[in-house]
């Protein structure tokens, strides 16, 4: 039952969408592995549920092609595209029991219209045996997912988890060499949907066939993917396994968009002589920029280290103040105010030392410099050298 | 009411004394709505079953007790056999038509994109138009030498219909123009039925293989319009049951008895031969149908099309 890992592969080339005068995706490539896991993360109205529906075949893009394992699909029906989806209402006809639910895509596909008319079974020997294959294929997939006892139920008599396992049954029963998920868990509650996450992630190992999941959550996105889009405004901002997408953002949006606490973000000025000036200091970090260019700087809340003793720390940094604090036990997060910057900046310490740190207390706040991501004046990644080390490889 | 151990007797009393109050709260809140249910539906269909056991006649200073006479000669008379018999043809003619032609309205309308609202009103004028004045209207329509419909009806070859005249046509007339008058009614019901079902089970049924019209009909509409298409048939029923006014106005129940109709044989019994507590028992009849219908609906409802 298992697709072979040959299958899978899909090749997006330079679709686009308009609804109305509203461009929604402005050109979108991409190169999905078979068998991969990729994750359509951005935030909503971001085009990531129009570019899935136009994979799936619900909807027509205005220019641009879409080919699953080398052959062109824009032109063939959902059901022939050898797609699943799981909605994010998850969709099951509520009329039918998961069982029935289950078994529909079946009988579209293996029963002529003339076999599913009421009473087929009775007088044809065919339909019934293809019915008990069915009935053993859904079966099949049912114990897979452990939902054999919910089988006999309506969709209205299911839990949210249970819908969303019967909902990732119907698209399994078929062997698709696609799943697309659309927000699949949230409608979830907060425990569920961490129980499923891990399980959707297994289901993928288990099967080896390409995912394509959407999602809003960044958590999801990062813990379950071997590969994420990040999308914004209808174009794709970067495409890369999960961790370079936290560490090394390709774009200023993009970093502000994943990571929690958000990225703490300063102005800062290229000097044009190996180094980035910053509110009143210099850091040396060479971004071969010329003088006086002006730079976003951004740095991760777990690089940022708070300093006590003002007057007694060695090097640069930013003098301020803590207003806030919030302790979520794994993590105590210092929000601290600089004089002449907007906003407060986020540095992360360890919990055990949250009395070391009163709120109003002077610190200074510093940072190894090899861990400040630069950005130009359109928000696009500055590749730097630092005076320590290479700053993130390119 | 009390919930563990013995509690003091004092307690007790004050538990009596609260639920004695909420009680009487109740009542006085519930009690004016009781009162007008009562009075103005209770009653008088206790008054009608009263009635039909009696010989009273309308105006009359005195009546009798007789019985179930009433029904005894009810069920034997030729005119209300005829009546309900022809109740039940017009009832048989018009339900299905007027509900699969509205189901059929709706669909077409929702699948096209433009000029909806226009057909939507024009479908739904007769519903808005007084019965009786179109009645008049379609009077004159199918007049036998003057109407336009024979004009037509000659014009493209075929020879006259006395719509109205012919013993074997006329019940078949006035169910055309019951149709008529429904099928609006109907469409709206389902159009809003229609648009009530979540596009994401068209999608996941296009997925899922449902690829051509009647497949996505039967897996998706048809199940989800159970609800609406339920409550359709009920009133539909239901009125066409009452059918009146077209009789009344167009055929006083002619020719020979040809159209002779529930209601109108009430009316005429109740109201032109004044045989009040005859006229009841016809109405007794009228209400089990109704009522019949109306449990059916309900046990309908909470067994097959309620998927919640």
């Amino acid at each position: 039952m298992i697709a072979s890992n040959q299958h899978g592969r899909v090749l997006i080339r330079g679709l686009t969408k308009s609804f109305g005068e509203t461009p929604v995706l402005k050109g979108i490539d991409l190169d999905i592995a078979p068998g991969e896991f990729i994750t359509v993360l951005g935030p909503s109205g971001c085009g990531k549920t129009t570019l899935m529906r136009i994979v799936a075949g619900l909807e027509r893009q205005d220019a641009g092609s879409v080919e699953i394992d080398g052959r062109q699909v824009d032109s063939l029906r959902p059901d022939e595209r050898n797609i699943a989806m799981v909605f994010q209402s998850y969709a099951l006809y509520p009329h039918l029991s998961a069982a029935d639910n289950l078994a529909l895509p079946l009988r579209m596909r293996r029963l002529h219209w003339r076999q599913r008319l009421p009473g087929a079974r009775l007088f044809s020997g065919r339909v019934r045996e293809i019915e008990l294959e069915i009935a053993a294929r859904v079966r099949e997939v049912a114990a897979l997912l452990q939902i054999e006892p919910l089988l006999g139920r309506k969709p209205g008599q299911l839990s949210g988890g249970q819908k969303q396992r019967v909902a990732v049954g119907r698209a399994m029963v078929r062997e698709p060499r696609v799943f697309l998920m659309d927000e699949p868990l949230s409608n979830l509650d907060a425990e569920l949907r961490v129980h499923m996450r891990a399980e959707i992630a297994q289901l993928h190992r288990r099967l080896g066939v390409t995912f394509i999941y959407v999602t809003h959550d960044q958590a999801e996105a990062l813990t379950m993917s071997d590969r994420v889009v990040v999308m914004m405004q209808g174009r794709t901002l970067q495409f890369s396994p999960p961790g370079r997408i936290y560490s090394d953002p390709a774009d200023l949006q993009v970093a502000r968009f994943v990571g929690s606490p958000r990225i703490n973000t300063v102005p800062g000025k290229a000097t044009g002589r190996g180094s980035v000036e910053i509110s009143g200091f210099e850091v040396a970090l060479d971004t071969g920029m010329a003088a006086g260019t002006a730079l976003t700087l951004a740095l991760r809340p777990s690089e940022t280290r708070v300093n006590l003793r003002a007057a007694q720390a060695a090097g640069p940094g930013f003098e301020a103040r803590i207003v806030h604090r919030e302790n979520l036990g794994s993590d105590l997060f210092l929000h601290c105010h600089v004089e002449g910057i907007e906003g407060p900046l986020i540095a992360r310490e360890d919990p055990a030392r949250v009395d070391d740190f009163p709120i109003g207390a002077a610190v200074r706040m510093q940072f190894p410099p090899g861990q400040l991501l630069v950005f130009d004046a359109d928000g696009q990644r500055v590749r730097t050298t630092s005076g320590q080390r290479v700053g993130a490889a390119a | 009411m009390s919930a563990s151990a013995a509690p003091a007797p004092a307690v007790v009393a004050a538990h009596q004394r609260r639920d004695r109050r909420e009680v009487l709260a109740a009542m006085a809140l519930a009690g004016p709505a009781g009162a007008l249910i009562l009075l103005f539906l209770i009653g008088p269909l206790i008054c009608i079953a009263l009635l039909s056991l009696t010989d009273y006649q309308l105006g009359a200073k005195t009546m009798r007790l007789v019985g179930l006479t009433n029904y005894v000669e009810m069920f034997g008379d030729r005119v209300f056999r005829r009546s309900l018999e022809n109740t039940l043809i017009y009832v048989a003619v018009v339900v299905p038509l007027s509900v699969g032609l509205g189901l059929a309205a709706a669909l077409l309308i929702e699948a096209g994109t433009s000029l909806r609202a226009f057909y939507r009103t024009v479908y739904f004028l007769p519903v808005m138009a007084t019965l009786i004045a179109m009645a008049i209207v379609w009077e004159f329509a199918l007049h036998p030498t003057l109407g336009p419909v024979n004009v037509m009806l000659q014009a493209i070859g075929f020879s006259r219909v006395d719509w109205l005249q012919d013993r074997n046509v006329v019940l078949y007339t006035l169910a055309g123009i019951g149709i008529w008058q429904s099928v609006g009614f109907n469409m709206v019901l389902f159009m809003a039925g229609l648009q009530s079902i979540p596009k994401d089970l068209y999608e996941a049924a296009s997925v899922d293989g449902v690829s051509n019209g009647w497949d996505r009909f039967r897996t998706v509409t048809w199940p989800m319009l159970g609800p609406v298409s339920l409550f359709v048939i009920v009133i539909t029923a239901i009125r066409s049951f009452q059918v009146f006014d077209t009789v009344q106005v167009m055929t006083k129940g002619g020719p020979n008895r040809a159209s002779e109709v529930l209601l109108y044989t009430m009316y005429s019994e109740g109201f032109e031969f004044f045989r009040t507590g005859y006229a009841a028992a016809v109405t007794m009849v009228f209400l089990a149908f109704v009522l019949t219908i109306a449990v059916l609906k309900t046990w309908l409802l909470d067994r097959r099309v309620h998927y919640a």
